[in-house]
């Protein structure tokens, strides 16, 4: 058995890494931490995952969100999509296999990859609303979010969502309050069958080998590791036992990359002189060329953008 | 269970049928991911539904629900047919090679002694040729036709593949892969687990769908190996502990049985107890019957229970049936013959069977007190919710009184688990409200009756009056004085029977297990099956030591496991006639030449010869049976009977319908569709879902989230007939009552043919009702037929027909 | 410092055209106090923790209660989360769906605070109090038993048996419960008398 994390302590315990371990912080620059954390990584074995929302109500539990009872729609998936009060989602795919005419219900646990090269963190234009630590966890500044979206966009696997309470973005934080004191993820820790361990990414990638043997040996040949290269890797990470078709699982991207435009607009931010208007305005430009329709269903959220257009228009 | 849920990890191969462990079991159905991962081990999964267990199994194969026994008796002719028998364990160990008398007789369908207008059978001809030495007649050769053997393998001919195909709609070729698995755990060396639940139990030969898997274990040579055994996983947390703690209309605590009216004292009760043994040198533990019995009496009557007055034998109700079951009660209730009900933590309307019955039963007492964390909906039966619970509250004059008790969270007290591990829990949080709990309820109640008998006198005030209530605050007893009382007290100074010099446990101390108990009333226990729990060791049941050498899985240190802490159950049977490990790598306990050790508890005596005793010291006989003798009601050995609403005519059997022996109150076959029925074409049934627990988690708000509402499962095929859309809505109906739930079409049901007909599934998941933080919805419950298991009454929630439209809508 | 952008403000501040202020100018540099608490703090720290399992299936998991307030102390305690227990040898510390969410059981918004009464053909509970609703439930038992009771049954045998009143345990309450149930149930003669081990 992969060695269960230990329960938590209650005694006070100063925090492991803080605001000195950022390596990168959106719209802005940080100093070079003077070390680099061991990086960590949490692995999702579909292969043994039991779809049962352990994960779901742990994340709730730990993070106190507030997801609303919705209604069921014909699907297993509940709540339907990935809320700003639910950061991690089971989806389920009904699959038969071809080569073997056998029915597989593939089953993932999607949430926030937590990429070595985070989209979400360079679309960013809130100055610290998005930060990344060098152990890699990315995480989520809500006092600075101004809550335009652009995450979203930036995210080559759409999870960041906005509250229509605080208007501002939420995703998976890694359980960066529980890492902090040598805990896993609620998620992880909850999980029934260890289809989701947390380590660091080396350990990680060395469990993934062993159960890419096991399932090879049942019969899986293309069983690999999802480590997508496109974003520099990712300390999410999956087993999956049809690696070579990611898409089969519920449309996990096969190449993820971020965006060229973000990639542009990353370089912009660079430059220590931009205005507000600049900035402003850039993300416009940028939003114009790169999103089309807003995905975030918030009437206020497309209000605010045909607000963003209109004005443009007019200053322009 | 006869292992524990840590001791899968140990297995080669698990066969999930008649339950589905990943979603009703997370947390022990890691033991199987454990076995998967690190022993290469292979999981098959047998449902109607590919479920989520199935989504990470080796091998899934559909069956129709409720046709488990043609598929397990096919595996047996399988096994039987191509030698894949652990011969040694099979002569050795189970009574293959007695003798039946003759007269026995199996033909269509029926077993000798039916008796057609009681649905009952005469059984003296199910029982062992007896010889002159008063002994039962064995065949060590297996060559007599009249062996037990013989006639197993004659009873099972008939399930060929083709034959289970044909009935349980299982594709050959899925069956002969699952067969050509199964059968390869015959080698000593390997070892396969059974793992079910209400799977199995809640149809109409519930209990037989359990003994043919038994059987094929025992064939297998499985039982009492480390990752073999036959392993119940049991619904809630406690229901283990209250069936040992005997809290049913027949039982004593620890499996003893209540008298009944045929025996009028304790000779006479003590006559059909005795357990003679069946063969020479056989430990038939049952011959201490009185010794249990005698104890629990001193537990409950203390000085009242005398050797003058048979232990206050008049005090215990007789039978004058089998059992008060709940469906026998409700029938009972239905007829107006029950005033009051009292119900403790069970929410009786969403939970039975025909929820019209139901409610009509309860609308015709004159009390009803529901005690309970949640707002039930039993305690609300008499409320008006639109569909969902459609009554007219001025129409029912039933008083109810509503009592807020404690949850776990805020008692102390032992749980046991479907391992039959006992462990101790604390509270943690202040009750909320006024909130009590059950023990201090129960205890004011009894005080109040108490008192009311001995002011005005009554019917038999005695065992009210005399009822032994020996706590600090009689008024709220604690969980430790309680757990002492079960684990037993000596009265007066034990000593070992072979050793009187050698003291046992002194006056007034705990006991230190079951071993010390006596039949003369000097040793007072309150559930002999748990003595050991709490002793002058201390309670044994908080202990937290995870020491577990060589990672067996064993954890004697953990808790209390009972009898004696004794993890595996028939261990003896892991090890060979000489006492020699079947499999070195397997090792439980061995002989060493003078005793039994090894790293658990044996389950045989100590010094106990291996080629002598046998290993099944329960039974008469030694061994286990293949054959049962007269001890369940419809046959000594399984056979496969339609559920009593079946889409198909019985293959084998098409003059009988449903199982023969079932008990059928007048009326409810009125309920029942015809077999085959046009009206009602589809086959139901009913299942839990991983996001709930029963009807408890729809009110916490997080469970809610994750499954909100109400839904049923249909193929793509039977969608597409009925025009019925994902995501639409549907009404579903059977002969008893109708439910409008949404559809949930997909790949995972498919349809089946059996006896060349196409049998559409309809799967009702159970959680919703009309209290709580979920969406209101109906349940199985509307449409279930009420029609219990033939041994123990558990309903036929598992099989019944239905019909089913698109809608466009709940109706209000 | 913090930069105090509200979404709106934002975005009509690209709108206006507002321009001249750098964000360098804004006190950009000053990245210490503009990391805001991007962690929470531990919620556990200096909680309270019990041991206990859980009360839904029969896998029985170990979890941990952690309150504000010690019982033992005698202190109110008010259970603020609930995790599984990684010293338990059978979850390791995991826990389904259900387990994971306990503490919404424990605070449902449906637990029961007060002893209720429905009368006949009312169409609402009434609150009552411990004593009258105990107190009303033992008479009604002592009276059903003195006028049903069958003492010796037609052919004159002993039998003791009270029939007209049933009792439904439960299968969630421990065996202490169980055992002290049955000690009171069985006292009376009553047979009709079940757990939840069927359904």
């Amino acid at each position: 058995m992969f060695p269960p994390i230990a329960n938590p302590s209650v005694t006070d315990v100063t925090p492991r890494f803080s605001q000195k371990d950022l390596v990168r912080r959106s719209a802005s620059t940080v100093p070079a931490p003077a070390e680099r954390l061991t990086e960590v990584a949490k692995l999702i074995d579909v292969s043994k995952c039991i779809g049962c929302k352990a994960c779901q109500t742990a994340c709730i539990e730990w993070n106190d969100t507030h997801p609303e009872v919705g209604v069921n729609a014909g699907v297993y998936e509940n709540p339907p999509d990935l809320t700003p009060d639910m950061f991690t989602l089971m989806r389920f795919s009904e699959w038969e296999n071809p080569e073997t005419n056998n029915l597989e219900w593939l089953i993932r646990k999607d949430g926030c990859m937590h990429c070595e090269d985070p989209g979400c963190l360079k679309a960013c234009p809130a100055p610290g609303a998005i930060v990344q630590y060098s152990n890699g966890i990315v995480d989520f500044v809500h006092e600075n979010c101004i809550g335009c979206g652009y995450c979203i966009k930036g995210c080559p696997f759409n999870i960041p969502r906005i509250s229509r309470v605080d208007h501002t973005a939420y995703k998976c934080t890694l359980c960066s309050d529980r890492v902090a004191v040598g805990q896993g993820p609620a998620c992880a820790k909850a999980c029934p069958t260890q289809a989701i361990v947390f380590g660091t990414k080396e350990q990680m990638k060395q469990h993934a080998e062993g159960r890419i043997t096991d399932l090879k040996s049942r019969g899986y040949a293309n069983a690999g590791l999802y480590d997508p290269p496109g974003v520099g890797g990712t300390h999410v990470m999956y087993v999956l036992h049809h690696a070579d078709q990611p898409e089969l699982y519920s449309g996990l991207p096969k190449e993820p990359r971020i965006s060229p435009l973000v990639e542009a607009w990353k370089g912009i931010t660079k430059y220590a002189g931009l205005t507000v208007l600049g900035v402003a305005a850039g993300v416009g430009l940028l939003h114009h060329l790169v999103m089309g329709p807003n995905r975030v269903s918030d009437t206020d959220e497309e209000n605010a953008e045909r607000l963003v257009r209109s004005d443009r228009h007019d200053s322009a | 269970m006869t292992n524990s849920w840590t001791d899968i990890r140990n297995t080669d191969l698990v066969v999930i049928m008649g339950g589905n462990a990943a979603e009703a079991h997370p947390c022990g159905f890691k033991w199987v991911t454990e076995a998967k991962a690190n022993r290469g081990a292979k999981l098959i999964v047998v449902d109607p539904r590919y479920t989520r267990s199935a989504s990470v199994s080796d091998l899934y194969a559909p069956i129709r629900q409720g046709t488990d026994i043609a598929f397990l008796l096919g595996l047996i002719n399988y096994c039987i047919e191509n030698d894949k028998v652990q011969r040694d364990y099979v002569k050795a160990f189970t009574n293959a090679g007695y003798v039946v008398k003759q007269g026995f007789t199996y033909q269509d369908g029926l077993f000798s002694g039916y008796d057609e207008a009681k649905r009952d059978y005469d059984k003296s001809s199910w029982d062992y040729e007896i010889g002159a030495d008063g002994f039962a007649v064995v065949d060590d050769t297996l060559a007599n036709p009249r062996c037990v053997w013989n006639l197993l393998k004659n009873h099972v001919a008939v399930y060929t593949p083709e034959m289970v195909e044909r009935i349980c709609g299982t594709p050959k070729d899925k069956f002969l892969k699952v067969a050509e698995m199964v059968a390869e755990c015959s080698s000593p060396t390997k070892a396969m687990t059974s793992m079910y639940a209400l799977g199995w139990t809640q149809h109409s030969k519930g209990s037989q769908n359990i003994r043919a898997m038994a059987m094929l274990q025992l064939i297998l040579g499985n039982i009492g190996v480390r990752g073999g055994g036959m392993n119940a996983l049991r619904g809630h947390s406690n229901i283990q502990g209250l069936t040992d703690v005997g809290l049913m209309s027949n039982l004593l605590p620890g499996y003893l049985t209540l008298p009944n009216e045929k025996e009028p004292d304790l000779a006479a009760y003590m006559s059909t107890r005795g357990f003679k043994p069946l063969r020479p040198n056989q430990m038939s533990y049952w011959q201490n019957y009185r010794k249990f019995f005698v104890s629990f009496q001193k537990a409950m009557y203390g000085s009242a229970a005398t050797p003058e007055n048979d232990f206050a034998y008049d005090y215990l109700p007789k039978l004058d049936v089998p059992g008060y079951d709940v469906l026998r009660a409700f029938d009972m209730m239905h007829q107006g013959k029950i005033n009051l009900y009292l119900c403790q933590g069970f929410n009786a309307l969403q939970a039975f069977p025909n929820k019209q019955k139901i409610t009509a039963s309860l609308s015709k007492l004159k009390l009803l007190v529901v005690m309970d964390p949640l707002a039930t909906e039993t305690a609300r039966f008499w409320e008006n919710h639109g569909a969902h619970n459609d009554v007219d509250p001025s129409a029912i004059q039933t008083e109810v009184i509503e009592l807020p008790s404690t949850c776990f969270a805020e008692d102390d007290g032992s749980l046991t688990n479907s391992g039959r591990w006992l462990q101790w829990h604390w509270a943690g949080g202040t009750p909320p409200g006024e909130a009590k709990r059950d023990t201090w309820i129960m205890a004011q109640i009894h005080l109040r009756l108490k008192e009311l008998y001995r002011k005005e006198g009554g019917a038999f005030p005695d065992p009210i009056l005399n009822l032994h209530w020996p706590y600090a605050d009689p008024g709220d007893p604690t969980a430790e004085e309680i757990a002492q009382e079960i684990n037993g007290r000596a009265l007066a100074k034990v000593t070992d029977t072979a050793d009187p010099t050698k003291v046992l446990a002194e006056a007034g101390k705990l006991l230190p297990g079951f071993a010390a108990l006596r039949d003369d009333g000097s040793t007072s226990c309150g559930c002999w099956i748990y003595s050991g729990c709490f002793n002058e060791k201390g309670n044994n049941m908080a202990r937290r030591d995870t020491d577990d050498p060589d990672e067996t899985g064993a954890y004697l240190k953990w808790a209390f496991s009972w009898p004696a802490n004794r993890r595996i159950l028939y261990n003896r049977a892991s090890a060979d006639l000489n006492g020699k490990a079947w499999d070195p790598d397997r090792k439980v306990i061995e002989w060493d030449g003078a005793k039994w050790s090894g790293y658990d508890v044996p389950d045989i005596a100590p010094t106990a010869k291996p080629g002598e005793v046998g290993p099944f010291i329960m039974n008469p006989e030694g061994v286990s049976r293949l054959f049962t003798r007269g001890m369940m009601r419809d046959g000594p050995f399984p056979a496969h009977y339609e559920p009593f609403e079946s889409p198909i005519v019985n293959p084998v059997a098409p003059n009988v319908r449903g199982n023969p022996a079932a008990r059928v109150f007048e009326g409810d076959f009125r309920q029942f569709a015809e077999p085959a029925s046009a009206e009602f074409p589809y086959a139901a049934t009913s299942y839990r879902l991983t996001e709930h627990f029963h009807f408890w988690t729809k009110h916490v708000i997080v469970n809610a989230v994750m499954q909100p509402e109400f839904f049923v499962e249909i193929s793509e095929q039977l969608a597409a007939e009925k025009g019925i859309a994902k995501d639409g809505w549907v009404r579903v109906w059977s002969k008893r009552g109708s439910v409008t739930a949404k559809a949930m079409v997909t790949k995972r049901i498919k349809p089946l043919t059996c006896d060349g007909k196409t049998v559409h599934i309809v799967g009702i998941p159970l959680h919703w009702g009309f209290t709580g933080a979920a969406k209101k919805g109906f349940g199985p419950n509307m449409l279930t037929p009420y029609v219990g298991d033939a041994n123990i009454e558990t309903p036929e929630y598992k099989a019944f027909l239905v019909n089913i439209e698109p809608v466009s809508g709940p109706v209000a | 410092m913090n930069i105090e952008l509200s979404r709106r403000a934002f975005l009509q501040t690209a709108g206006a055209g507002l321009a001249g202020t750098t964000l360098g100018a804004l006190g950009f540099g000053d990245i210490e106090a503009a990391h805001a608490a991007a962690i929470r703090a531990f919620k556990l720290a200096n909680t309270t923790e019990a041991r206990n399992t859980c009360p839904y299936c029969s896998v029985a998991c170990g979890v941990i209660l952690y309150s504000k307030g010690d019982l033992r102390k005698g202190e109110q305690a008010e259970i603020t989360h609930i995790e599984g227990d990684t010293d338990h040898p059978t979850n390791r510390g995991t826990l389904c769906p259900k387990g994971s969410a306990l503490l919404g059981f424990v605070k449902a918004p449906t637990r029961l605070q007060q002893p209720m009464i429905r009368k006949p053909g009312a169409d609402k509970f009434e609150p009552t109090t411990w004593e009258d609703a105990l107190d009303r439930i033992a008479r009604l038992m002592k009276d059903d038993r003195d006028q049903n009771f069958v003492a010796t049954n037609n052919d004159g045998v002993t039998v003791n048996r009270w029939i007209t009143t049933g009792f439904l345990a439960a299968s969630a309450t421990t065996n202490e419960t169980a055992f002290e149930t049955y000690k009171v149930v069985r006292s009376t003669g009553m047979l009709v008398f079940d757990n939840q081990a069927r359904v």
